[in-house]
């Protein structure tokens, strides 16, 4: 017997609900509501690598001192929650490069990314030893222009395998019927009916259930939808010749001034103290630059520079150091196989680097 | 009752949060993890992360921009 069979063939056995959790406001309430019906809810939180949670804020020195939090165990605190955060970040990866609905506005593949989700909490929530009985999500119809559209909504169910098993609290009155409803584990009526962008409504449910402070990050809690972060990965796949990528170069995405002075090579240049120290730890995997004879950043070389390449590396770099009006700066370049040398470059004026090699 | 070690340095969260919940999970109640980190987000996300799941928070300490967490995993 199945652990959804065996779920509905035991009727009096309280009911359990598995919730998306992103931390933001919408998957919060949501799981808020099915609790005030006397529902047990743990919440699911998936690290894909290109979540804004915490990282940048991490790395950059002047944010450091900032009070920090991860915003889905906060409102797991909130609501008095268990959270399991699950790494999915190399399965991801499929969902990133080979999307089968396509991406949003960036490389943003929110349809495939929202049925991966949703399946994922299927089988894990439903899994014997967990013993879930449905998932619930934070959807509202309308809400977002790539996956919170009416007819994404039956689509997720179907491709996700769990039918009649997702329920979406804040927009339930809008869907048909699921089995938590039909079965009497919650009350329809009891569900909301909200739709569209305007946020009101959910301001006013979570001043109506006292939750006063809560996220709501304007390109929803993905670099993904992010223009700058989607070209510089853009940039990676075009100059690699290849759609690919490990977890150390979509972190290294979220870091530093990226310049591309050729298609072979570019560069990686930390903007402060916090970014100098984050890129430090990736200098035996990546050729990089420093400044002797100045104050300066840590420069990581990206690609497969040839020696001219390399020299013209180092009157960017140099640029971005304090000896950047000075005739001559010394720079050394350290290989990833220990070899060091030593270059006395002119810095570039800030005209040699031209905007299209900003990545 | 064991003392075991996580070394989560370099590692920005919630990887350490994640790493320390998949460690927990492998420990007895009763048992003592010490969770070693450089990302100062730990100080924040591991205590909320032991409060969420009843995990007694032993002690937080800093030193040389190494954290050093040390909890006792509780009956789940």
């Amino acid at each position: 017997m199945t652990a959804q069979s065996k779920a509905i063939s035991n009727p009096d056995r309280p009911r359990r609900a598995v919730a998306l959790i992103s931390g933001g406001l919408d998957s919060m309430l949501a799981a808020k509501v099915i609790q005030e019906q006397g529902i047990e809810v743990q919440g699911l939180n998936f690290y894909t690598g290109f979540c804004v949670e915490g990282h940048t804020h991490a790395i950059r020195a002047k944010d450091r001192a900032k009070p920090k939090r991860n915003n889905a165990l906060w409102v797991a605190e909130q609501l008095g929650i268990k959270l399991n955060i699950i790494d999915v970040s190399e399965e991801y990866k499929d969902i990133v490069l080979n999307p089968r609905y396509g991406y949003g506005q960036h490389l943003n593949p929110c349809l495939d990314c929202k049925i991966f989700m949703v399946n994922k909490a299927q089988a894990w929530g439903f899994m014997e030893e967990n013993g879930f009985d449905f998932i619930i999500t934070g959807e509202v119809i309308g809400q977002r222009p790539k996956s919170q559209r009416k007819e994404t909504m039956p689509l997720i169910a179907r491709e996700s395998g769990a039918h009649d098993r997702l329920l979406r609290p804040l927009c339930a009155q809008h869907l048909p019927e699921t089995l938590p409803e039909r079965e009497g584990w919650v009350d329809r009526d009891a569900l909301y009916g909200f739709h569209g962008r305007n946020r009101k409504p959910q301001m006013a449910l979570a001043e109506q259930f006292g939750l006063t402070d809560y996220a709501q990050p304007a390109g929803g809690c993905c670099f993904l939808t992010d223009k700058s972060y989607s070209a510089k990965l853009a940039d990676l796949w075009s100059a690699r010749g290849k759609r690919d990528y490990e977890l150390d170069d979509i972190m290294l995405l979220k870091v530093g001034r990226h310049i591309r002075p050729s298609e072979t090579y570019k560069l990686i240049v930390g903007r402060e103290e916090g970014e100098n120290n984050y890129l430090e730890g990736y200098r035996k995997q990546f050729a990089h630059l420093r400044c002797e004879s100045h104050r300066g950043p840590l420069t990581l070389i990206d690609g497969a520079p040839n020696a001219a390449d390399i020299e013209q590396a180092a009157r960017i770099a140099a640029r971005y150091s304090q000896g950047r009006d000075a005739a001559e700066v010394t720079m050394s370049v350290h290989h990833p196989n220990g070899v060091s040398e030593v270059l006395t470059v002119t810095p570039y004026a800030p005209q040699e680097i031209p905007e299209r090699w900003h990545v | 009752m064991s003392e075991a070690q996580l070394d989560t340095r370099g590692m920005l969260c919630p990887i350490p949060v994640i790493r320390t919940q998949d460690r927990v999970r492998e420990l007895a109640a009763g048992d003592v993890l010490e969770i070693v980190a450089t990302d100062p987000g730990v100080l924040h996300d591991i205590p909320s992360w032991c409060r969420v799941h009843g995990h007694e928070l032993l002690e937080t300490s800093e030193t040389n921009n190494e954290i050093r967490i040390r909890l006792r995993v509780c009956a789940p």
